[in-house]
C-alpha cells in the first residue's frame, strides 16, 4: 500500500498524542493534578500533537473542503467514528483542561472520560486498517493492540519527560511507559509473525475463478501504463529493505526508548533522558509506519500477478 | 446512507462470458467514452500523448494465462469492472455518505458532490473496481450505465450499458440477477457461472461464465510437417503418362 506521509505523521502525531490525552485523563487517579505549568505544557503538547495529525490527515484527500462531511456515517464507517471520536475527545478533553487550569478544579470523572475517549479514538484509527479483509497484514485484532500500545508507550514517554522537567515525581509513569513499550515489542513482533506466515486469502485462481484450468498468471495487462490501483495498492519502492527497516523501527521504536526510560529510572537526568526517549520512539514510530504501509499487500495485485506463485 | 440497505428482489448486473470474449478493449473504450460525457465528473486522462499516461477506467480487460501440470495452457480476456456486491464492503468504509447502494435496483453509486476523495472505498473493494479521478479527485466507479438503462430518451435497444451494446462478440449481458427466470440468472444456471473471490465475502451480483473445455487436444506432432526433401526425390513414379509423365521422364534422362 501506497505510505502517504500526510497519513504517516497523522497516526504517528495524533497517535502519540491522544495517547498523552488520555494519560493525563488518568492522571488525578494516581495522586497528580495536570495543573499550573506542567498541566498547560502537558495539554498544550498533547491537544497539538492530536490537532496537527488530523490537520495533516485532511492533506491526504482529494476535497478537504468537504472532510466536515466525514462526520455523518458513523453508524457504518470507522473513519467517520475515528472524526467522531476525535472531535469529542478534543472537547472533553478542552472541558476538563479548561477546569484544571483556569478555573483551578481537577475534575476526575471528566478525566476519566477524556481517557475513554481519547482510547476510542486510537482503537477507530486502528479499526480503518484492521477492519480491511482486502489487506491481510491489516485485517487482525493484533492492529489494534500495536496503535493502543504505541499510543501508550508514546504519551507515557511524554508525560514521564514532562513530569522530570517540571520537578514532578515521573518514576511512576515511566514505569508505566515501559510496561507499554513492552506491550508495544510484543504486539508488534506478533503482528510481524502473523503477516509473514499467513497464507493468502485471496489467489489469481480465486480471483479469475480460472484455477481449475491450472495455474494462472496474467499474461497481458489491461494498459501499457500504470494506473491509480497499481500506484496506490501495488507501491513497492523501499520493500526489499524491510528487514534492516524493522530492527531500525525496533531498535529506535522500542529498544532505545526502553534503555533510556531505565538509565532516567536510576536517577541520573531524568528529564534529559526522558525527553530524548521520547523523540526516538516517535522517529522509529516513523519507520515503523512507513513500513505498515509499505509493507502490506492488497488483494487486487493477484489480477496483476505476473508470475503464479509456485 | 452508508449502510447497507435490506437486499432488494432486483438485483441488476453484469454477466460475463470468459468464453466468448475476444479481448477486444471495445468495452473499454465505449466505458470510458459514455462515461466521460454522462453521470458525474469527465474520466480524466493524464499525460495522454506523453510517455507515461494514466487515466482514469470504470472497466478494464486483462489476460490471463492458466497453465496446467501437464498440457497446453488457456488464454482467457477477463473484462473487470464494478460487481455491485451484496455486500459491498466500499460502502459501508465510506464517511460521508457519498458511497451507496440503491435500495431499489442493488447498484452501488458513488455520489459525487459529497466524495472527499479519501480513497478508503478503492482500499476496501478487493476487485479493484474503484479507481479516484486524477483531476477531479473524487472516486470513479461502474455506474451500470444508470444514465442509459432507465432512459427514455434513448430507443429501447440503447436502455443496456455502453459495455454490453458495443461487446462485438456477444460477451457480456445485462439484466435483473435477483429473478430466477431471468436471461441472465438462466444464463448463470445453465453454464455454471461463478462469483470472483468469494473468499473475500463480499456476495458480488455480477457472475462470470467459464470457458468451455477445449476440444480434441491430442494433437498428433509428427505428421503435421511437409514432407521433407529427400523422400520426394525418391518417390517413384513409374508409369505416369501424359504431358506431365513425359516431362517426369525427361527429366530423370537429364
Amino acid at each position: 500500500m501506497h505510505p502517504a506521509y500526510s497519513v504517516i505523521v497523522f497516526t504517528v502525531s495524533s497517535g502519540a498524542g491522544f495517547g498523552l490525552i488520555a494519560l493525563l485523563g488518568l492522571l488525578p487517579l494516581f495522586g497528580i493534578a495536570p495543573a499550573g505549568a506542567f498541566g498547560w505544557t502537558g495539554f498544550g503538547l498533547g491537544f497539538g500533537l492530536c490537532v496537527a495529525g488530523l490537520l495533516s490527515s485532511t492533506r491526504h484527500l482529494g476535497h478537504p473542503e468537504r472532510a466536515w462531511r466525514a462526520f455523518s456515517q458513523w453508524r457504518s464507517s470507522w473513519l467517520s467514528r475515528e472524526g467522531v471520536l476525535a472531535v469529542a475527545t478534543l472537547l472533553v478533553g478542552g472541558l476538563y483542561a479548561l477546569s484544571a487550569l483556569v478555573l483551578g478544579s481537577v475534575q476526575p470523572v471528566l478525566g476519566v472520560l477524556t481517557a475513554l475517549l481519547a482510547l476510542s479514538t486510537i482503537h477507530a484509527t486502528a479499526m480503518i486498517y484492521a477492519q480491511l479483509r482486502t489487506v491481510q497484514r491489516w485485517n487482525t485484532p493484533l492492529t489494534v493492540g500495536c496503535y493502543q500500545a504505541f499510543a501508550l508507550s508514546g504519551g507515557g514517554l511524554a508525560l514521564a519527560a514532562l513530569l522530570a522537567v517540571f520537578g514532578a515525581p515521573a518514576g511512576g509513569i515511566a514505569i508505566l511507559a515501559l510496561v507499554a513499550l513492552f506491550a508495544a515489542a510484543g504486539a508488534k513482533l506478533l503482528w510481524w509473525r502473523h503477516g509473514d506466515t499467513a497464507n493468502a486469502l485471496s489467489t489469481p485462481e480465486s480471483a479469475t475463478g480460472l484455477g481449475h484450468l491450472g495455474r494462472v498468471r496474467m499474461f497481458e495487462p489491461p494498459h501499457t501504463g500504470s494506473n491509480y490501483l497499481l500506484k496506490e495498492m501495488g507501491y513497492r519502492i523501499g520493500r526489499k529493505h524491510r528487514r534492516k527497516l524493522r530492527r531500525l523501527a525496533v531498535v529506535l521504536g522500542l529498544g532505545v526508548p526502553v534503555v533510556l526510560c531505565l538509565v532516567a529510572l536510576a536517577g541520573t537526568g531524568e528529564a534529559l533522558f526522558l525527553g530524548l526517549a521520547f523523540a526516538i520512539h516517535l522517529a522509529g514510530m516513523v519507520i515503523e509506519r512507513w513500513l505498515f504501509f509499505a509493507e502490506a499487500e492488497h488483494s487486487v495485485m493477484t489480477y496483476y500477478a505476473r508470475e503464479s506463485a509456485a | 446512507m452508508t449502510t447497507l440497505p435490506p437486499p432488494s428482489d432486483k438485483k441488476l448486473g453484469l454477466v460475463i462470458d470468459l468464453d466468448t470474449c475476444v479481448g477486444c478493449h471495445a468495452c473499454v473504450v465505449s466505458c470510458k467514452e459514455w462515461n466521460t460525457s454522462n453521470y458525474g465528473a469527465p474520466l480524466a486522462d493524464e499525460d495522454a500523448w506523453g510517455e507515461s499516461p494514466l487515466g482514469a477506467f470504470l472497466n478494464r480487460v486483462h489476460t490471463y494465462e492458466a497453465k496446467p501440470e501437464n498440457g497446453p495452457s488457456t488464454v482467457v480476456h477477463f473484462p473487470k469492472s464494478c460487481l455491485h456486491c451484496e455486500d459491498a464492503p466500499c460502502v459501508t468504509v465510506c464517511p460521508t455518505g457519498a458511497s451507496l447502494k440503491r435500495a431499489e435496483d442493488g447498484i452501488v453509486l458513488v455520489e459525487e458532490d459529497l466524495c472527499i476523495g479519501c480513497g478508503l472505498c478503492a482500499w476496501a473493494c478487493p476487485y479493484g473496481a474503484r479507481e479516484m479521478d486524477p483531476a477531479e479527485k473524487v472516486m470513479k466507479k461502474c455506474t451500470l450505465c444508470v444514465d442509459r438503462i432507465y432512459n427514455e430518451n434513448l430507443p429501447e435497444q440503447d436502455r443496456v450499458p455502453s459495455c454490453v451494446r458495443t461487446c462485438p462478440a456477444g460477451a457480456r449481458h445485462f439484466g435483473d440477477l435477483g429473478d430466477p427466470g431471468s436471461d441472465v440468472s438462466r444464463l448463470v444456471a445453465d453454464r455454471g457461472g461463478f462469483d470472483l473471490m468469494p473468499e473475500q465475502g463480499t456476495r458480488p451480483v455480477n457472475k462470470y461464465l467459464p470457458p468451455r473445455p477445449k476440444q480434441d487436444q491430442a494433437a498428433p506432432t509428427a505428421e503435421r510437417h511437409l514432407t521433407p526433401v529427400a523422400a520426394v526425390e525418391a518417390e517413384d513414379t513409374t508409369g505416369a503418362d501424359g504431358f506431365f509423365g513425359w516431362l517426369d521422364r525427361t527429366l530423370e534422362r537429364l
